[in-house]
C-alpha cells in the first residue's frame, strides 16, 4: 500500500516536471525563432525601408526581392562570388582534410607527432595576423580587390590542412585489422585507401563537404581584407553588411534582409539535409578533440 | 538526428572511455606533491566537505608545478635541439673520413653518389635542387638577404624639374621608387626557408650515401627509380598525401606567421609603409610600447590591460554559460517523456543552419539605439530614451557586456546541445540504475555521475572552446563592432569596451592609420597567453587520454 502510493507520488511528480520543461521548450523554441520570424516579415515590408518598431508588415510585397536584383545592385555578383568560393573550398578542402587526417590517424612515420605538435602550436596564433603579408602578396599576383575570388579560394584551401582533428578522430574509429587484412592480400596503401576506406568514410566525406561549403558564407574578416572597398570582390557577408553602414541603413535596411533571406534559405536547408552527418562530426569529433 | 547515430556513436567510444573514468573517480587527483597526499583509503575517509576542499586545493596547488614543467619543458626542448645539431655536424664529419669517393664528391655534387651508384632519378632530383638554389642565390637571393639587416637604404625620391614652356614655368614633380622594405623583408624570409632547405636536402643527400654504401657493403641491391616511384603509393604513401597540404599550411601560414613575428621588432606601420617611408628593424621597442605604462601620448599598456581582462572574462562566461545551459538544455530534450525531440533539436539547430553572419547582423540592428526593440518599447510608452544596448559606456559598458554574453548564449546552446546530447547517451546506463537502487535522487544523479562524467570527458574540449572564445571575432566584430567606444583609451586604434584582443588587432590593420607592428606584437602576446592557459591546464587535466586509447 505504502510503496503504491510513493510510486504515485512519483508519478505525478514526473508528470508535473514533464510539462515544465515542455513549457520551457516551448519559451526557448520561440525565443530560438523570434529573430528568424522578423527577418523574414521585414523582407516582405514595402511601406518603408529603415527600422520601425512593429514586426509585421502594413503592406505586404516583394519590392526588396525585386530590388535585390534591380540594375546596379551588386547583390547578384556577391552572391555569385560567394557560391563559387563555396564549391571550390568545398571540394579542394575535402581533399586537403582526407589526406591530412587520413594520414594521421593510419600512417605512423617519424615525424607525425612532432607534426601535429607544430600544427597545434600554430593553431594557437591568431591567423588573422597573416591577413597583411597574404593581402600584400596576393595584391602583387593580382588577386585582390575585383579579382578576390581566386585569392580567397586559395587563402582558405591553402591552410585548411589544420582542421584535420574531427576527420582524424572518425578514421581513428575505423578498424586497423580491415587494413592490415587488405595488406595481407598485396593491396598496396593507396589501394586501401580507394577500396577500403573511402567507402566507409562517406559521412565524414559529406560532414567535411557541408562544412567547408558553410564557411565561405560567413566569412568576414578575410573577404572584406582581401576585396578593400571594391563592391565587384565582395562575398555576401561583406556586402550584406555594407548596407548596414550609418550612412546606408535608411535605405537598405529592409533590403538587407531579403539578402539575407536569400543566402539562408539554400544554405539552411542544405544544413538540415544533411545535419545528421553534421551532427555525427561535431559529437564525436568533440570527444576525441 | 535519429537514435541509431547516436547509439552509435556510443559503441565507438564507450568501453575505454568508461573505465578510464571510473578509475579516475577511484583515485584522487595526480601531480600532487607539495601538499598532503591522501591514499584512496583515506582519501574515502574524509567528509564530504574535506573531499571537496582537498580536490579545489589540489587543483590549484598543481598550477605552480605546471607553469614550472611548462618552461622546464622549454628548456629542455631547446637543449634538445642543440645536441640534435651537435650529433648532426658529428654524423657529416664521420661519413665523410669514412666515405668512398663517391661519397665524398656528394658533399660537393649532390646526388652524385646516388647517380653513380645507379639510382638516377634520385640522383638526378638532388642536382636538380642544387641548380636551382645556386642560380636563385646568385641571380636573386643574394641581394636580397644582404639588404635583410637593414631593410633598404633609400625610399621614394622626388623629383622637381622646372620646365619652362611657351613662357610659362612650372614645377613637375616626379617620384622616382627605390627600395622596398616589405619586399626586402618578404623575400629575405623566403631566401632563409630555402637556405634550410637546402641545408636539410644537402643533409639527407649525405645520408643517403652513408646508407647506400652500407647496403651495398652487405651485398644486398640498392632500388631503383621504379621502386622509388613505387614506393610513393604504397611505403612512403603517406608523404604523397601529405606534400599538397603541409605545402600549403607551410606557405600560407607557417612563413606569414614567421614574417609578421619579425615586423613585429621593426616598425611597420602608416606613416613608415616600406615604399615612400622604408621601415627599419626596431628592436623590442613595440614590445616596451605595449607592455611599459606611458604617460604621455597613447597609453597601450593601459588598452592592453583593459583589453586582456576583459577578453579572459569574457572567455570564461561565454565558455562556461553555453557549456551548462547547453548541458542543460540536452538534458530537457533528453528526457524520458519528453515529446516532440526532434522538434525541439531541429529548431536550435536553425542557428547554426543559418550563416552566423545573418543572425549575428540581425541581431545587433534588433538593439541598436534605433532598432527594433527600442523602438517598440518607446512606441509602447515604456521608456522615454532608448536604452544604449551597445552605446552606454556606464559602469565600463556593463550593459553591452552583458548583452553580449547572453546573445552568445543564443548562438552557442545549439552546438553544445549536440555535444552533451552524444555524451550523455554515452554514460553507462548501470551507473544510474545502481543509483535508483540505491535510493539516489535525480540531482544526485545528476551532481555525482552526469556533470563529473561530462567535465571528465570534455575537459579538452572546454580548453579548446576557451582558447576559441578568447579569439572569437565574429561575434564581437559583428555584433558590437567593439561598441560602446572607451573615451579613456581613445587613441588606441578606437579602442572600445567590449574589443577583445583579435578585434583590437584588426581594427589596427584595418584602419586608416594602420600599426602593423603593434598588431603583430598584440599578436604574439595573444598567442602567449593561450599557449600558456593551455599547456598549463592541459598538464592538470585529469582526462588528457592516450590518443591509442581509440584505436
Amino acid at each position: 500500500m505504502n510503496n503504491e502510493k510513493r510510486h504515485m507520488g512519483m508519478r505525478t511528480l514526473n508528470a508535473v516536471s514533464n510539462t515544465t520543461i515542455h513549457i520551457l521548450l516551448v519559451i526557448i523554441s520561440i525565443i530560438w525563432i523570434i529573430p528568424f520570424f522578423c527577418i523574414v516579415m521585414q523582407s516582405f515590408r514595402v511601406e518603408s525601408t529603415h527600422m520601425v518598431s512593429y514586426v509585421i508588415p502594413h503592406t505586404w510585397g516583394l519590392d526588396n526581392y525585386k530590388n535585390l536584383f534591380a540594375e546596379g545592385s551588386f547583390y547578384p555578383k556577391w552572391y555569385l562570388n560567394t557560391f563559387i568560393i563555396a564549391i571550390f573550398v568545398a571540394v579542394l578542402q575535402t581533399l586537403i582534410v582526407l589526406c591530412m587526417s587520413y594520414t594521421l590517424s593510419r600512417f605512423r612515420f617519424k615525424i607525425r607527432t612532432k607534426l601535429m605538435r607544430f600544427m597545434l602550436i600554430l593553431g594557437m596564433f591568431p591567423g588573422m595576423l597573416t591577413l597583411i603579408i597574404l593581402y600584400n602578396v596576393l595584391k602583387d599576383l593580382g588577386l585582390t580587390e575585383a579579382n578576390s575570388v581566386p585569392g580567397l579560394i586559395l587563402v582558405y584551401v591553402a591552410s585548411s590542412g589544420m582542421g584535420y582533428y574531427v576527420s582524424k578522430g572518425f578514421f581513428d574509429t575505423i578498424p586497423k585489422s580491415l587494413d592490415e587484412a587488405a595488406r595481407v592480400d598485396g593491396a598496396t596503401r593507396a589501394q586501401v585507401l580507394y577500396k577500403i576506406i573511402m567507402p566507409l568514410a562517406k559521412p565524414i566525406v559529406i560532414y567535411t563537404i557541408l562544412t567547408a561549403f558553410m564557411a565561405p558564407w560567413g566569412d568576414y574578416v578575410f573577404a572584406q581584407y582581401v576585396a578593400h572597398l571594391v563592391p565587384d570582390g565582395y562575398n555576401v557577408a561583406v556586402g550584406l553588411n555594407s548596407w548596414l553602414s550609418l550612412d546606408q541603413i535608411a535605405n537598405n535596411y529592409t533590403k538587407f534582409c531579403a539578402g539575407g533571406v536569400l543566402v539562408a534559405l539554400p544554405v539552411g536547408i542544405l544544413f538540415m539535409c544533411l545535419q545528421k552527418y553534421y551532427v555525427e562530426g561535431v559529437t564525436g569529433g568533440a570527444v576525441k578533440g | 538526428m535519429t537514435p541509431a547515430i547516436l547509439l552509435k556513436i556510443k559503441g565507438k567510444m564507450g568501453g575505454q572511455t568508461a573505465r578510464k573514468f571510473r578509475q579516475g573517480l577511484s583515485s584522487p587527483q595526480k601531480g600532487v606533491e607539495s601538499m598532503k597526499k591522501y591514499s584512496d583509503l583515506e582519501f574515502l575517509r574524509l567528509s564530504k566537505w574535506q573531499k571537496f576542499v582537498y580536490k579545489f586545493l589540489s587543483f590549484f596547488v598543481a598550477i605552480p608545478k605546471a607553469i614550472l614543467n611548462f618552461f622546464v619543458g622549454i628548456g629542455k626542448g631547446i637543449a634538445k635541439f642543440f645536441a640534435g645539431i651537435g650529433r648532426e655536424l658529428a654524423d657529416v664529419v664521420t661519413t665523410f673520413v669514412k666515405g668512398d669517393w663517391k661519397t665524398k664528391v656528394s658533399y660537393v655534387i649532390m646526388g652524385f653518389g646516388s647517380i653513380a651508384r645507379g639510382q638516377v632519378l634520385r640522383g638526378l632530383m638532388f642536382l636538380l635542387f642544387e641548380v636551382v638554389f645556386i642560380v636563385y642565390m646568385i641571380t636573386t637571393g643574394g641581394y636580397w638577404l644582404s639588404m635583410l639587416p637593414s631593410l633598404g637604404h633609400q625610399g621614394r625620391e622626388t623629383i622637381v624639374e622646372t620646365v619652362t614652356k611657351f613662357g610659362r614655368t612650372t614645377e613637375i614633380e616626379t617620384f622616382q621608387y627605390h627600395d622596398n622594405s616589405f619586399k626586402i623583408l618578404l623575400y629575405g624570409v623566403l631566401t632563409i626557408f630555402f637556405i634550410v632547405a637546402f641545408i636539410y636536402t644537402w643533409r639527407v643527400n649525405i645520408k643517403q650515401n652513408k646508407t647506400a654504401e652500407k647496403i651495398l657493403k652487405s651485398g644486398k641491391k640498392l632500388k631503383s627509380g621504379k621502386d622509388d616511384l613505387r614506393s610513393l603509393v604504397d611505403d612512403n604513401f603517406h608523404r604523397t598525401l601529405l606534400a599538397l597540404p603541409l605545402t600549403g599550411i607551410l606557405v600560407f601560414t607557417v612563413m606569414p606567421l614567421f614574417f609578421m613575428i619579425l615586423v613585429a621588432f621593426t616598425n611597420y606601420d602608416y606613416q613608415h609603409d616600406g615604399l615612400i617611408n622604408l621601415f627599419s628593424w626596431n628592436g623590442l621597442n613595440g614590445f616596451k610600447q605595449m607592455l611599459t605604462w606611458s604617460s604621455g601620448g597613447v597609453n597601450y599598456s593601459a588598452a592592453f590591460g583593459e583589453i586582456l581582462t576583459w577578453t579572459l572574462i569574457w572567455a570564461f562566461f561565454a565558455t562556461f554559460t553555453n557549456y551548462f545551459l547547453g548541458m542543460f538544455v540536452a538534458m530537457m530534450i533528453n528526457k524520458k517523456g519528453i515529446r516532440l525531440k526532434k522538434l525541439w533539436r531541429t529548431i536550435l539547430i536553425l542557428t547554426i543552419a543559418i550563416p552566423q553572419f545573418i543572425s549575428l547582423l540581425y541581431v545587433s540592428k534588433m538593439f541598436s539605439d534605433n532598432g527594433l526593440i527600442n523602438l517598440a518599447l518607446l512606441d509602447m510608452g515604456w521608456i522615454t530614451k532608448p536604452i544604449g544596448f551597445w552605446s552606454d559606456p556606464a559602469n565600463g559598458a556593463i550593459l553591452s557586456k552583458i548583452m553580449v554574453i547572453i546573445i552568445n548564449i543564443w548562438i552557442g546552446i545549439p552546438y553544445l546541445m549536440l555535444v552533451a546530447t552524444g555524451i550523455l547517451m554515452n554514460i553507462p546506463a548501470d551507473l544510474y540504475e545502481s543509483a535508483k537502487i540505491d535510493g539516489a535522487s535525480g540531482w544526485k544523479q545528476f551532481s555525482k555521475i552526469t556533470l563529473p562524467y561530462m567535465l571528465f570527458i570534455t575537459g579538452p574540449y572546454l580548453l579548446t572552446q576557451f582558447t576559441g572564445n578568447m579569439n572569437n571575432f565574429n561575434v564581437i566584430y559583428l555584433l558590437t563592432g567593439g561598441a560602446p567606444t572607451n573615451a579613456k583609451l581613445s587613441g588606441a586604434s578606437a579602442v572600445g569596451h567590449t574589443d577583445l584582443l583579435i578585434t583590437w588587432l584588426f581594427k589596427m590593420i584595418n584602419g586608416t592609420e594602420p600599426k602593423y607592428y603593434l598588431a603583430s606584437v598584440v599578436g604574439i602576446l595573444v598567442f602567449i597567453v593561450v599557449a600558456v592557459i593551455s599547456l598549463v591546464v592541459y598538464g592538470i587535466l585529469p582526462s588528457v587520454k592516450n590518443e591509442e586509447d581509440f584505436q
